[in-house]
């Protein structure tokens, strides 16, 4: 009898164990598949010309925008927000990503990852496990969910076939963000409303030469200014510290 | 007698149960068969109406790099030998093109041998070897589709490819060697797939060109695994004289400035390097060049599917 239980316990454990250990961490830190914690810079490439510098009034290209959209648009004018008081418009959570900033990742606690911008001394909070949104007005980086996504514990090796290191663990961070003050997706005043609702996946790969590099999809609904769900990914690569960290305020103009 | 039989079901279930934990996860999550539809959502002028002459922003190209794209003539397209010539499978990364991934199975152990990635047009399939096989040799002949492995990482297919021809980098004449490689990262989310594509190139980067990109599940698409036949046929002329190749000598290209003109931008951002990639060249362009953003947008302001949403969608300045 002994020798039964013996077997399905060892059994058991060694499934349990396969699985990672991140299903049964105390906490979001424990649990993590990777590590995102540190300075992180953008590579910007595609679409320069509206992410570099500001684009012109206008220029909507690659945004699936609705006509109440491109109405708002057409009459933005960036004297308003400084006379509002509003220069982070361009800087809120569905827009941030996409611009020309370093990000500095830590872990605030044990369940809230912390990611901060240089461009716009930005912050978001990614909150883990069983968080409440607070009640109170929008926010600019509005209110974001996260969970890491568990994918196999082992390495796959060519072919499908499992190998490598068993202690490794896989996986990605999702992060689900609304309750977001209406902003703007781009510096030329296309906006977002108070009910968008992005989700992210947060990917690591470690490149060739062996530094860390950063790919972020995300997808934007907003049932006001969108005429379908806007779908797009950003990469950043790893450096080795904050000594590039640049804090530059909110402009609505540059 | 029915102790042993308790003691070798339990076994038996143990093991099953095991089993069915260890691979739920692995086989849910590496399918990436399928046909994703491309999304329009980035890269907006280079899907649209293509990148500019000129147009080099965000790309680590060195001196010779700029020389070969400054000397290009669209023209060469229409010469005969060239109008079935294939992109490099560099294109697909940012190229409007659907995605048409199978797998080729062992028919003894089933395991999977390559993952395919369809052509339609303009590129050649490729097939990412799964069974471990070596790159051959550098002086091996170059296929248009390169030579190209894969190995899993958890549930990320890193793509490594090798022996491509010389061709585009972007389509308005950048070229890469065919000395360059490449390592793309590929993953799934649900109906979305995510590719991470790291391109080095000796000859014509002084750094890596890192692009990511994202297509969307679309089982309803028909989709060409295999690119149609090319059958060539004098399109111009002038070009049938075959000794004739469209190009333009240093310095001579009368579209080289224009991108830079159009959007107010200094020669040196439009004319692309590493430096044009990270956010610290905003200040140059700030400080330095004291750039001004256009007025209005002129062409290729945008391409919202909203048939309500009148704009100006190329490059005629015209509003439709």
């Amino acid at each position: 009898m002994t020798r039964i239980r013996f077997l399905i316990l060892s059994a058991f454990s060694l499934c349990l164990c396969s699985r990672g250990f991140a299903q049964n961490a105390p906490n979001a830190k424990a649990a993590a598949p990777i590590d995102l914690t540190g300075y992180w810079v953008t590579i910007i490439t595609p679409d320069w010309r509206e992410r570099m510098v500001p684009p012109a009034k206008g220029d909507y290209l690659a945004v699936p925008i609705t006509a109440a959209a491109q109405k708002i648009a057409d009459a933005w004018e960036p004297a308003n927000d400084e006379a509002a008081g509003e220069q982070c418009r361009s800087y809120g959570a569905p827009a941030i990503n996409a611009t020309p900033t370093r990000l500095h990742i830590t872990w605030q606690d044990d369940n809230t990852l912390k990611v901060e911008t240089d461009y716009g001394m930005q912050t978001r909070l990614f909150h883990f496990g069983n968080w409440k949104p607070p009640a109170g007005p929008v926010t600019w980086q509005g209110d974001s969910i996260a969970m890491w996504e568990l994918t196999g514990p082992a390495v796959l090796g060519a072919g499908g076939n499992r190998g490598g290191d068993p202690a490794r663990r896989f996986g990605n961070l999702k992060v689900t963000t609304t309750h977001v003050r209406p902003g703007y997706f781009r510096k030329n005043g296309i906006p977002y409303s108070a009910n968008v609702r992005m989700t992210e996946y947060w990917d690591l790969f470690t490149d060739p030469s062996g530094t860390q590099r950063m790919m972020i999809t995300q997808q934007i609904e907003d049932p006001e200014y969108l005429f379908r769900t806007w779908i797009t990914t950003y990469n950043f690569k790893k450096e080795p510290d904050g000594s590039k960290w640049d804090p530059t305020p909110c402009s609505a103009r540059w | 007698m029915l102790d042993k039989f308790r003691i070798s079901t339990l076994k038996s279930l143990a093991v099953l149960f095991c089993i069915l934990l260890m691979s739920g996860p692995a086989f849910a999550q590496v399918d990436l068969s399928g046909i994703w539809g491309f999304v329009r959502g980035q890269y907006g002028q280079e899907n649209g109406g293509g990148s500019d002459i000129g147009d080099y922003t965000g790309i680590p190209i060195n001196d010779e790099g700029r020389a070969v794209g400054l000397s290009f003539s669209p023209t060469q397209w229409s010469q005969p030998e060239r109008q079935c010539q294939y992109y490099s499978p560099r294109y697909a990364s940012t190229g409007p093109f659907a995605l048409n991934i199978w797998s080729d199975t062992d028919p003894v152990t089933g395991r999977i041998i390559a993952w395919n990635m369809g052509a339609w047009i303009d590129k050649d399939i490729v097939n990412v070897w799964m069974d471990g096989r070596p790159h051959p040799s550098a002086n091996t002949f170059h296929p248009f589709g390169g030579f190209a492995t894969g190995t899993w990482e958890g549930d990320t297919l890193v793509v490594r490819t090798t022996h491509m021809k010389w061709s585009i980098l972007r389509i308005n004449g950048l070229q890469h060697s065919d000395r360059a490689t490449m390592t793309q990262y590929i993953v799934r989310h649900g109906d979305l797939l995510s590719m991470l594509t790291y391109f080095e190139d000796p000859v014509y980067l002084t750094e890596p060109y890192v692009l990511s990109s994202v297509w969307q599940l679309s089982p309803k698409t028909n989709f060409s695994r295999t690119s149609p036949a090319c059958e060539p046929i004098n399109e111009s002329p002038r070009l049938e004289n075959t000794s004739i190749v469209p190009h333009y000598l240093p310095g001579k290209n009368p579209f080289a400035n224009d991108y830079a003109r159009y959007y107010n931008l200094p020669l040196e951002a439009a004319q692309g390097g590493a430096q044009t990639m990270y956010p610290e060249f905003r200040k140059k362009l700030k400080d330095v060049y004291h750039y001004v953003p256009p007025e209005k947008c002129t062409r290729y302001c945008c391409d919202s599917a909203d048939p309500a949403v009148k704009c100006i969608r190329d490059g005629t300045g015209q509003v439709r």
